[in-house]
């Protein structure tokens, strides 16, 4: 291996310590309009009128865009990845506080904002509902009438039409004999978690530009999900995919926020109706009304034998989806078909529900919902074994799903290397060792946890290695790199195949009248799908260079081997890339071209039983142990050792590996501490950085690092897994079974701050606090 | 808006420049607009994230809310005045070296922030980086690798 398992410095190193790398957040262009979103100030309610006289009075005021303007080009202004649920602007009514109602168009983005408070818009509020349980009950207030799924998916079709419910989708699994298998338990656990909701929380926020050209339009967008977007816009319009252009360029964080469509429909809808570029870009505090990570309520019940065997499992998660469906359906079932956990067990029903409310809506947070679950089953795992009398490590190892065993959907679990995976997490944790627990008012404990996702599937990557006339090459792909190093991973599958050096490979930013299709970065899908894409591409330019220089060299192919930008044969004739292409092309010219496309092998779940003998590419496993002080006295947690592991088929880059499942594990840290959005009546009282906080220096555990186990995943490029998830699946159980290892109390709610942990802890001595 | 605009002086990256700037605008918008320096960047407009951070007479300042109109007669550095004939200033180099950021918006300021530190603690414990450089933050959370970043620079700035 040349390049492959290679710290390769990042190519856009330079870039971003200058402060000069792209971002969409700083383009600006000629003549262009700001938009400012006037938001919804009720969580539920119908409009009665809205009234821009005084927005449209103010100088430097453009227009001003309502749902009639939007109509007068879309017809149908719904749009979503799972449902068409979405208006392009609030059309009636409106489902969450800060949906966006209107927008003001103006020269200057303070005249803009001071529109946008402009303008006036009247309610007839209706009932709302924000809980997911019961906005899950038939006589909860209804938040859409309709149910409208989404045509792309085949399998969520038969809920068209359906109305009367907030529940978007029920999606079960059915494995066994569940009645049997609590029947022949010997214990019985259930208990009840939840989480809250949190968000992404991306510096450089939310913003789209588009502007409209010749018959086309250019949609300048800081996005994940550049074909998604080309596709559902021009859906809209009614337009061929090939009069929209969808350019992005590095982002500042994604983690899910930025995918599918955000602001741009409505960017494009504002483009065309004025003639003119408009740019519209989020505020953070408006960030926290776009999109959030769901919230779960998760109702497990685990039948365990005598020798501490789980043999039966039923586990009914509600996931609260907020006002629309975004991804949360997808979400609901392709997570939710984990709720199992990483385990072994003969009798297995998971019932998940999407349910709307009138939240903000739900979408992907790294992790797309494994987290939630993997809370509730890892916190079980550790009550239980402690009421059996089993050490948690031991446990867990008494019931993990090994290779060649079928999981819960049926599909044989192959190429995860779980057991590897808790050796290192033992080693790492030192977990033979006697641990202090303290006496006084600081007392510390353990614990760990491993989670399990299953990459969604089936997705589609297509990928384009262009080799110029002076022996250059340059990869189109449209995977985006948002932080997590993709450009330098898919640069160095080029030079793996091709010797050329990583450094020099330009990797052209997604744009899709360039790059080729790709479903999306998300999902930790990346390394995998493009990277097999990426690679064939690569392959393919190899071939058709080895067929020029076998036929220049009169030699075989066979013979041939590409080395530092030269194709050398078996009998020492050499000819650099350079003289390959003027070989084919007579002179410095032409361009040599391959593609590669990769979509993985999958077969569908049967709807009533969720079983497929095939239903995800590969499994990730991420485990994590925690060391924790807690004050007795105050319920203040310090994390004082965070180990995290994974199995990443194989390190493409083991400094991104490290940094990845090190950074996901921090922000995971924060999502168990202290990160949780308040909401009063539907409004969000935390929506700033102020009041909303977020891991800094001092919240990083002073020990912390990340560990992962190599064996080579037998589909992926070189091996490799996708890993940008990993770190968040574990470290929250692990803390709080940290907690219940220091003191035996019980949370069964996130996030663990310090009242939470200081009632739990009271309640425990039966001296409960008080209310106020 | 009214158009109370003013004109400024000031030392931008060693350089003496003027600008047309209107009296509420920020030092990040007269930045970007007017000079094309796009490494102090507005995130949560609320000095509370230090992405905006310019150096005002040697001391770090959130852009976002530091009113251009304050910068008359100031000197400024932004990250972009850093690196000399080409070559990165060592933070920098630092930064690079540890492969200290992920999606890098953060990135400026922590490097201009890693400079005012080193300035006045030239060899920080891990204690100092850290409460030094705790009015930063990094959503991406390259927290670990930016402390060695820094221990990478002082290392280097110093010897
Ligand atoms: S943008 Fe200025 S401190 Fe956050
Ligand atoms: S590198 Fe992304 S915010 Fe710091």
């Amino acid at each position: 291996m040349r390049s492959i398992g290679q710290s390769v410095p990042r190519l856009e190193g330079h870039a971003k310590v200058t402060g000069s790398v792209e971002y969409i957040h700083h383009l600006r262009l000629p003549g262009m309009l700001y938009g400012k979103i006037h938001r919804s100030a009720l969580a539920h309610a119908r409009i009665v009128s809205i009234d821009a006289s005084a927005a449209l009075a103010l100088d430097g005021v453009h227009a001003v865009i309502t749902i009639q303007d939007v109509l007068s080009l879309v017809p149908n202004p719904y749009y979503g990845p799972a449902f068409h649920d979405q208006p392009i602007l609030a059309h009636g009514k409106v489902r969450h506080v800060g949906e966006p109602v209107a927008v003001a168009l103006a020269v200057d983005p303070h005249i803009a904002e001071q529109a946008a408070d402009l303008i006036h818009v009247e309610y007839e509020p209706l009932d709302a509902v924000f809980d997911e349980i019961e906005a899950a009950r038939p006589d909860a207030p209804i938040i859409h009438d309709v149910l409208k799924p989404a045509g792309m998916f085949t399998d969520l079709k038969h809920l068209g039409g359906r109305s009367g419910t907030n529940v978007a989708l029920d999606a079960r699994v059915r494995r066994g004999d569940i009645a049997k298998g609590f029947a022949e338990a010997d214990r019985i656990f259930e208990h009840t978690f939840r989480t809250g909701k949190v968000i992404h929380a991306t510096f450089e926020p939310m913003v789209s530009l588009a502007e409209k050209q010749g018959d086309g339009i250019t949609i300048h967008t800081a996005s994940q999900s550049p074909s998604f977007v080309r596709a559902e816009v021009s859906r809209l319009l009614g337009w061929a995919e090939n009069r929209v252009r969808v350019r992005t360029a590095f982002l500042g964080g994604g983690f899910g926020a930025k995918l599918y469509i955000k602001l741009e429909a409505l960017v494009a809808v504002c483009a065309l109706l004025t003639g003119k570029p408009v740019r519209i870009g989020l505020s953070m505090d408006e960030q926290f009304y776009t999109i959030t990570k769901h919230g779960a309520t998760v109702r497990i019940k685990t039948g365990v034998t005598d020798d501490g065997r789980m043999i039966a499992r039923e586990v009914e998660t509600y996931w609260n989806g907020g006002a629309y469906a975004d991804i949360g359906p997808r979400v609901t079932q392709k997570s939710g078909f984990t709720a199992a956990g990483p385990y072994d067990i003969e009798h297995v029903a998971l019932d998940n529900y999407a349910v709307y409310t009138n939240h903000p809506p739900a979408g992907a947070l790294r992790g797309f919902g494994i987290s939630q679950l993997v809370w509730a089953y890892e916190r079980q795992a550790d009550i239980i074994a402690r009421e059996m009398g089993i050490d948690p490590l031991a446990f867990r190892r008494k019931n993990v799903l090994r290779e060649g065993r079928p999981h819960a959907t049926g599909t044989v679990v192959t190429d995860m290397e779980i057991d590897a995976v808790l050796d290192l997490l033992e080693k790492r944790m030192d977990w033979r060792r006697p641990f202090d627990r303290g006496t006084g008012v600081i007392r510390r404990g353990r614990g760990l946890a491993i989670g399990l996702k299953a990459c969604i599937s089936p997705t589609t990557s297509v990928a384009t290695v262009l080799l110029y006339g002076d022996g250059s090459c340059a990869l189109h792909c449209g995977t985006v790199d948002m932080g997590q190093a993709s450009d330098t991973a898919m640069a160095q599958i080029v030079s793996e195949v091709l010797g050329i050096q990583t450094q020099s490979i330009r990797v052209v930013r997604p744009d899709t009248d360039v790059t080729p299709y790709d479903m999306a970065t998300l999902g930790s899908r990346s390394t995998f799908h493009m990277g097999n894409a990426v690679r064939a591409a690569a392959e393919d330019v190899l071939a058709q260079v080895f067929h020029i220089a076998a036929t220049s060299l009169d030699t075989e192919v066979s013979s041939l081997e590409c080395v530092d930008a030269e194709v050398v044969s078996s009998r020492g004739a050499r000819m650099t890339l350079r003289e390959i292409m003027l070989a084919r092309f007579a002179m410095q010219a032409g361009t040599i071209v391959g593609t590669g496309s990769f979509a993985p092998h999958y077969k569908k779940p049967d709807p009533a039983t969720g079983q497929s003998p095939d239903v995800t590419p590969f499994w990730m496993l991420g485990g994590a142990g925690a060391e924790i002080e807690v004050d007795t006295e105050t319920g203040r947690i310090e994390v004082t050792k965070l180990v995290n592991v994974a199995d990443v088929g194989r390190a493409l880059n083991p400094a991104s590996v490290d940094r990845q499942l090190t950074g996901a594990a921090i922000m995971q840290v924060g999502f168990t501490l202290f990160e949780e959005m308040v909401f009063s009546d539907g409004q969000v009282v935390n929506a700033s950085l102020a009041d909303y906080k977020i891991p800094g220096f001092l919240d990083v555990p002073r020990d912390i690092s990340a560990g992962y186990v190599e064996v080579p995943h037998r589909n992926g490029p070189y091996g490799a897994k996708g890993v940008g998830e990993t770190g968040v699946f574990s470290p929250s159980p692990a803390i709080a079974n940290a907690l219940y290892d220091a003191l035996g109390v019980i949370v069964h709610d996130l996030p663990l701050t310090p009242e939470r942990v200081l009632r739990a802890i009271r309640q425990a001595e039966n001296r409960p606090l008080g209310d106020e | 808006m009214t158009d109370a605009t003013r004109t400024i002086r000031f030392t931008l990256n060693g350089r003496a420049v003027t600008a047309r700037i209107a009296v509420y605008e920020t030092l990040v918008e007269v930045l970007q607009r007017e000079f094309a320096l796009l490494g102090a960047r507005e995130s949560c407009a609320q000095g509370l994230c230090g992405c905006c951070t310019v150096l005002v007479d040697g001391t770090a300042v959130s852009g976002c809310l530091y009113l251009a109109a304050f910068a008359d007669g100031a000197e400024l550095v932004t990250v972009e005045g850093l690196p000399k004939d080409g070559v990165l200033h060592p933070v920098q180099q630092a930064f690079v070296d540890k492969g200290a950021f992920q999606c890098g918006f953060c990135t400026p300021g922590m490097v201009l922030m890693t400079k005012e530190l080193l300035e006045q603690h030239p060899h920080p414990t891990e204690d100092q980086i850290r409460h030094y450089l705790s009015g930063n933050l990094c959503r991406c959370a390259s927290y670990p690798e930016i402390v060695q970043a820094v221990k990478l620079a002082a290392d280097k700035v110093h010897i």
